[in-house]
């Protein structure tokens, strides 16, 4: 049994007055009681930014590692312990600036961790800079005459990168983000869960009013195995037109699932002795 | 004194000739003939085209180093005429191929030529051209008075897959093996003989870096490797991927060097052991996982093969430039413990050593070899792992409601955990406290950051040997170096009764004291390294105080050769004055 009293930690939160990320947290955590997600069982991962302090109010195992190198570091644990559940804690700068192109090869690989996107639209933790997804022609501190930049569509992408759990999430909806949070860790492969959050103090464009007025859910009829359907869906963004909910489901076999030598035995469980190499040193003789 | 009676074989051709394949099988021959070997290889960054060389110094006592000198060239190009005539002597021989169009009047008179119709053999035997190359071998059997069947077994073990080649390959090496027989009787009488020798053959192969390190890795019980191919590395990941079957560790290949390094501080973090290799080019990019290792204090060991010049240089040759590198990569400071090999069976136990270490003290362990090590093999009696023991360090598996992951310690050394037995702890690449949670605190980074670096502190006086020093206490000339130079001056050594030679092997921490002895009591002093700024030279100037002002430096890609080294020592010894003289870099010479 986990109770969110077992995952409170001495630390008071350092985010700011209405950030996305106490909803965020918040649902995370009613998933992890629900579900029992504990230190015997499940690990985080954090990479750099407003997010990465979560690990500070969070009591679950976890690793903060380099800014944009979460991924490879959650990939590496899943592989050492494959009964884990890892969930990587990762934002739209850290995981498409400095870490696009883990990004795609985790995706590719299709490792069974959960990725959750810190979508606030730009760098706050820097006070305010573009992203890789801030939209064209905003102004920040960094493109005070507007953005020049195209964003990337994070579904879009991890559709074609070939990850095979991808959903989108408001920050705001606790009760779906919580759903999702369960849903994603319970697929096998990767699981990447896009969490628009208002910035209040960075971002004033894509506030908490802009989501509540644009956002709405696919449909209960809509079938998240249709590829096609999946990018069209994910392909749409804009006035009234922001879909929430899992837009594409695959099975497919993990990466973790193909070391026949494991014989589906984590890594760790596998006994270290010390080997008899003559066998071996007789291939060089 | 010993005088080592060493004979030179090049085998010398274009990429995509089975130039090394040839180098490979004679000297697994020669070993199994009770002889050993020594090789070295020169090929360019190209998979056809472009000249490949191959040495194979063959010795009835143990061969450490590369010559420059040749006692028979077997020449499979004209190219390989050119390129090494001027390391024949009046001694030598030089087997090519009779109807090919090859000029061997350039040859100085006074070499031996030996004409065989190596082509045409080649097909006749029912494979093709590229055959060539066994042809020779089985002339240079028949010259060595080997054994043939010694031969064909070694033929049999490589293609016993492959029976269409393995039939071809038989018929060729028993035809020039015949072709010598008829026509080079009496050449072969006064020739380098392969005589009978009383060592023990059993348990004896022929081994390079790169697999030595893989049976290390192997041996000391990795579970995870991630390596993305470099030169001159890439075999260490061939070796690892082949072989997880059978010892049940993973080996996969990352996207790069960055992704290497993070997957492999992950699997450790959650308690495996864990091993990443590269060069220097890739750990330009693992700079940044490096420090991410000292700082959250993960286990971990990084193998770097260093090769020569900056970006991409030249990719396929050795240096030893990258000391200073590894010694400093990553902003600020924490403790990283490097170790360097001299040679194919210290990279064996070094690397055993690393893993051992890098779990004892929780930070990154590099070993540090250069290309010569990698890919140059030497006949090895089997390695000793009897001793070996497994010991993860203070590794906590049980539960313990208390658990501090930093707790301060006056060794430095606290106890680590891993995800899944109930410990909460966080791995903060932030400055953190006792439990892993962020902290800017004054006093708490004071104390962290000493912790950290006590390590080292401690490693030094726990576990870093004495560095050995060869040949006599007291001599007229100390030389002090590292990494493959070791074998190139060892075997010098023996032609001289009064040089002794400083081999360093632990760079940090680095043996100050033991230095510091050996260079106050010594005549004459001179550094021989493979870079251009002397880089041991500078660490052990920074340690010690003391300047050594004979360096002989050489950044060529190429290996100190056993006749350099020898005529190293012949000035120094013949010289007084010579520890003035500071412009003799490149003193070695190339060829």
């Amino acid at each position: 049994m986990t109770t969110m009293l077992d995952l409170t930690t001495p630390n008071v939160p350092t985010w700011c007055p209405g950030c996305g990320n106490f909803t965020l947290w918040h649902s995370f955590k009613t998933a992890a009681v629900q579900e029992g997600w504990d230190n015997n069982n499940t690990a985080l991962v954090a990479g750099i930014g407003c997010h990465g302090h979560l690990v500070n109010f969070t009591k679950l195992t976890s690793f903060e590692g380099l800014h944009g190198r979460a991924l490879p570091v959650a990939e590496g644990m899943k592989m050492g312990n494959s009964r884990l559940n890892v969930f990587v804690f990762t934002g739209d700068g850290d995981c498409f600036g400095e870490g696009g192109n883990h990004f795609i090869h985790c995706c590719r690989r299709n490792h069974n961790i959960n990725i959750v996107l810190h979508d606030n639209g730009l760098y706050a933790l820097t006070t305010g800079q573009t992203s890789p997804l801030t939209f064209h022609d905003i102004k920040t501190k960094s493109t005070p005459n507007g953005n020049p930049d195209n964003p990337f569509n994070p579904l879009v992408m991890a559709i074609s990168a070939g990850a095979t759990f991808v959903a989108r999430c408001y920050a705001g909806d606790m009760k779906q983000l919580t759903e999702i949070f369960i849903k994603a860790n319970k697929h096998q492969g990767l699981s990447f869960i896009d969490v628009l959050q208002p910035c209040h103090t960075f971002n004033k464009i894509l506030t908490a009013e802009f989501y509540k007025e644009n956002t709405y859910y696919l449909e209960e009829n809509y079938d998240p195995t249709n590829k096609v359907k999946a990018f069209e869906r994910a392909h749409e963004f804009g006035l009234k037109q922001i879909p929430l909910g899992i837009f594409y489901t695959e099975e497919k076999p993990t990466f973790e699932s193909q070391f026949d030598q494991l014989e589906n035995t984590p890594l760790i469980a596998i006994p270290v002795e010390r080997k008899d190499l003559n066998l071996l040193m007789k291939k060089f003789s | 004194m010993k005088n080592l009676n060493v004979f030179k074989i090049k085998i010398a051709g274009q990429a995509g000739q089975g130039i090394k394949s040839a180098g490979l099988i004679l000297s697994k021959f020669v070993t199994r003939s009770g002889f050993n070997t020594y090789n070295y290889t020169e090929y360019p960054s190209l998979i056809r085209g472009g000249h490949n060389v191959m040495h194979i110094n063959i010795c009835k006592d143990e061969v450490a180093g590369p010559s420059i000198y040749t006692d028979l060239l077997i020449a499979l190009n004209q190219e390989s005429i050119f390129k090494h005539r001027d390391t024949l002597s009046k001694n030598s021989f030089v087997i090519y191929d009779k109807d090919s169009k090859m000029k061997t009047d350039l040859l100085p008179e006074y070499v031996k030529v030996l004409p065989v119709p190596l082509s045409k053999i080649a097909l006749d035997s029912g494979g093709d051209s590229l055959l060539s190359n066994v042809v020779a071998l089985g002339v240079a059997t028949f010259l060595l008075d080997g054994d043939i069947k010694i031969f064909e077994d070694l033929i049999k073990e490589e293609y016993k897959k492959y029976p269409e080649i393995l039939k071809s390959d038989l018929i060729a090496i028993e035809m020039g093996y015949n072709y010598a027989k008829e026509n080079f009787i009496e050449v072969a009488t006064g020739f380098y003989k392969l005589e009978k020798s009383q060592n023990n053959i059993e348990n004896k192969m022929v081994l390079n870096g790169n697999e030595s390190i893989t049976i290390a890795a192997i041996t000391a019980g990795m579970q995870f490797a991630s390596i993305y191919p470099m030169t001159p590395i890439t075999n260490i990941l061939h070796n690892l991927a082949k072989f997880q079957n059978d010892y049940k560790y993973v080996y996969m290949q990352p996207e790069d060097e960055i992704s290497a390094i993070n997957l492999a501080i992950g699997a450790s973090f959650a308690g495996v052991r864990a091993m990443t290799a590269t060069s220097g080019g890739g750990f330009c990019l693992m700079a940044e996982g490096y420090g991410l290792a000292g700082m959250t204090e993960i286990p971990l060991v990084i193998i770097e093969g260093m090769r020569t010049g900056p970006a991409t240089g030249l990719p396929t040759w050795s240096s030893q430039a990258d000391l200073q590198f590894i010694l400093h990569a990553h902003q600020d400071e924490f403790p990283r413990l490097v170790l360097a090999a001299g040679d194919v069976k210290e990279a064996f136990y070094l690397t055993m050593e690393a893993f051992y270490l890098a779990d004892k003290y929780q930070t990154p362990v590099v070993v540090l070899v250069d290309k010569n090590i990698c890919e140059h093999e030497q006949s090895l009696p089997f390695l000793n792992f009897e001793e070996y023991r497994i010991d993860r360090g203070k590794l906590q598996k049980e539960f313990d409601p208390e658990f501090k992951r930093y707790l301060l310690s006056t060794n430095g050394i606290s106890a680590r955990s891993m995800p899944g037995v109930g410990n909460f702890f966080v791995a903060n690449s932030d400055e953190h406290d006792e439990n892993g949670y962020s902290s800017e605190n004054h006093e708490n980074r004071i104390k962290q950051m000493e912790k950290r670096m006590t390590k080292l502190e401690t490693c030094k006086k726990q576990n870093m040997p004495e560095p050995v020093l060869y040949g006599p206490k007291n001599a007229d000339l100390t030389i002090i170096s590292w990494g493959s130079n070791k074998g190139s001056i060892l075997q010098a050594l023996n032609e001289f009764e009064n040089v002794n030679f400083l081999h360093l092997t632990w760079m940090n921490p680095f043996p100050v004291e033991a230095v510091l002895k050996v260079l106050k009591s010594a005549q004459k002093v001179v550094l021989v390294e493979c870079n251009y700024t002397g880089q041991l030279g500078q660490v052990i100037a920074q340690h010690t105080g003391i300047i050594i002002e004979d360096k002989v430096l050489k950044y060529d890609g190429r290996p100190f050769f056993v006749e350099e080294v020898i005529n190293i020592i012949k000035t120094r010894l013949s010289n007084k004055s010579i520890i003035n003289n500071k412009n003799n870099k490149n003193d070695g010479g190339t060829k």
